[in-house]
């Protein structure tokens, strides 16, 4: 399943619209990566609010991105985290890879967090 | 005389069963009257009434004569979860419930004794008979009696999960939890998903838990709270923790636990106030409001 990147403006928004599987995770990193630099984009939400999973991978990954495309000038929100799912990665020990990146509710919230992020 | 393995068939079983059973039918009075004195001598009736003791010891010396006639334990079972549904109730101790059961126990034995001293024999077939029986009514009724307990103990849990911990909305995207009581494993859990599902429904930004009613917080406690800590941020949402005690805090720093990633404000108050900071709320009184107009 293909992660679709949509350009909002300043940003680019991933939302994940179902399960995916790990080459799916890296093809959205590459892509992510990739476009911020086409498109000189300021930041990036990626939205998980479909997923009733998140494991050690696509942690993982989600990090990595985060200092990926930080790395080519965008910051990275992830938004939509479930109550279950941040349940089971704080159970998990997840979390500890997670530290160095930024998160919101939902994707209002994200696009709010990065305005204030690169306007103010 | 030399015995043959015969004699005691299962015939001659039965029917020194049924000897014992018109024995101790017969007896009833005497060994009954036996039961209640030693057992008021050992001061295991305390806080039961004359009738009581007289309605009880009768119901329970029946109860064994039943089960020793029919071999079937149904009365007995019935018997030992009624009395230890009193029993808890009413607060007996398991002492007084096992002690007054082995003293039965004793009584009748001791009257078998006194019946068969002059045939060993008999007296060993008897108590074959009857030792297995007494040992299964006593561990029927101890067992009763452990699992009221734990029924007892199951349902004020139980109350305890009821009284769960609220989450309050005190303004707009800012909740509070204040936490009273011991916080287990199990608790910490079922705060923790609560929390969570109240910060969706608010769409909560900042939360701040006050722990000022928890008697004693340990390493145990601590990593609760820093993971609820930790899967709130993953929901995009601040906690601010307040309350903690000073011997609270000298505990954590001794035992060395890492409070680093907790926000961790003096009372509910300053904590309140700081995430109206978070938030971008000032809160002046009215005064001051008409003065800045």
């Amino acid at each position: 399943m293909r992660v679709p990147i949509l350009k909002q403006g300043d940003y680019l928004i991933a939302p994940i619209q179902s399960a995916l599987s790990d080459a799916d995770f890296l093809r959205m990193q590459n892509e992510l990566v990739d476009q911020v630099g086409k498109l000189r984009s300021r930041g990036v939400i990626v939205d998980v609010t479909a997923l009733d999973v998140m494991d050690s991978f696509a942690t993982r990954t989600l990090r990595s991105t985060a200092l990926m495309t930080r790395l080519r000038g965008a910051e990275t929100v992830i938004v939509g985290v479930q109550p279950e799912v941040a349940f089971s990665m704080v159970q998990l020990g997840l979390t500890l890879r997670m530290e160095d990146v930024e998160t919101a509710l939902d994707l209002d919230e994200g696009l709010a967090f990065l305005d204030r992020q690169t306007k103010g | 005389m030399v015995t043959q393995p015969e004699e005691w068939g299962a015939r001659s079983v039965a029917a020194l069963r049924r000897e014992l059973v018109e024995h101790f039918t017969e007896k009833r009075e005497e060994l009954r009257q036996q039961w209640v004195e030693q057992m008021t001598a050992k001061g295991l009736l305390a806080g039961l009434t004359q009738t009581e003791i007289e309605t009880e010891s009768a119901t329970i010396y029946d109860t064994c004569i039943g089960c020793l006639e029919t071999g079937q334990y149904d009365r007995a079972q019935t018997y030992a979860t009624t009395l230890a549904e009193r029993g808890v109730l009413r607060g007996m101790t398991s002492e007084q419930i096992i002690g007054g059961m082995l003293t039965l126990r004793d009584v009748y034995g001791r009257s078998l004794f006194e019946r068969y001293q002059k045939d060993m024999k008999r007296l060993s077939a008897a108590l074959d008979i009857y030792e297995p029986v007494a040992n299964k009514i006593l561990s029927i009724i101890a067992l009763a009696f452990i699992d009221e307990r734990e029924k007892v103990v199951r349902q004020q849990q139980e109350a305890i999960r009821e009284i769960s911990t609220p989450v309050l909305q005190v303004r707009n995207r800012l909740l509070i939890m204040p936490i009273i009581g011991l916080i287990d494993a199990q608790r910490a859990r079922q705060l923790t998903e609560q929390l969570l599902r109240s910060i969706r429904a608010n769409r909560a930004k900042v939360v701040v838990i006050d722990i000022t009613g928890v008697p004693t917080v340990d390493s145990k406690v601590a990593n609760n709270l820093i993971q609820t800590v930790e899967a709130s941020r993953l929901m995009g949402a601040v906690v601010i923790v307040t309350g903690l005690s000073a011997e609270v805090s000298q505990t954590l720093v001794t035992i060395g636990v890492d409070l680093s990633k907790l926000n961790t404000v003096g009372d509910l108050q300053g904590g309140i106030e700081a995430a109206d900071r978070l938030l971008g709320y000032k809160v002046i009184t009215t005064e001051q409001a008409t003065e800045i107009r």
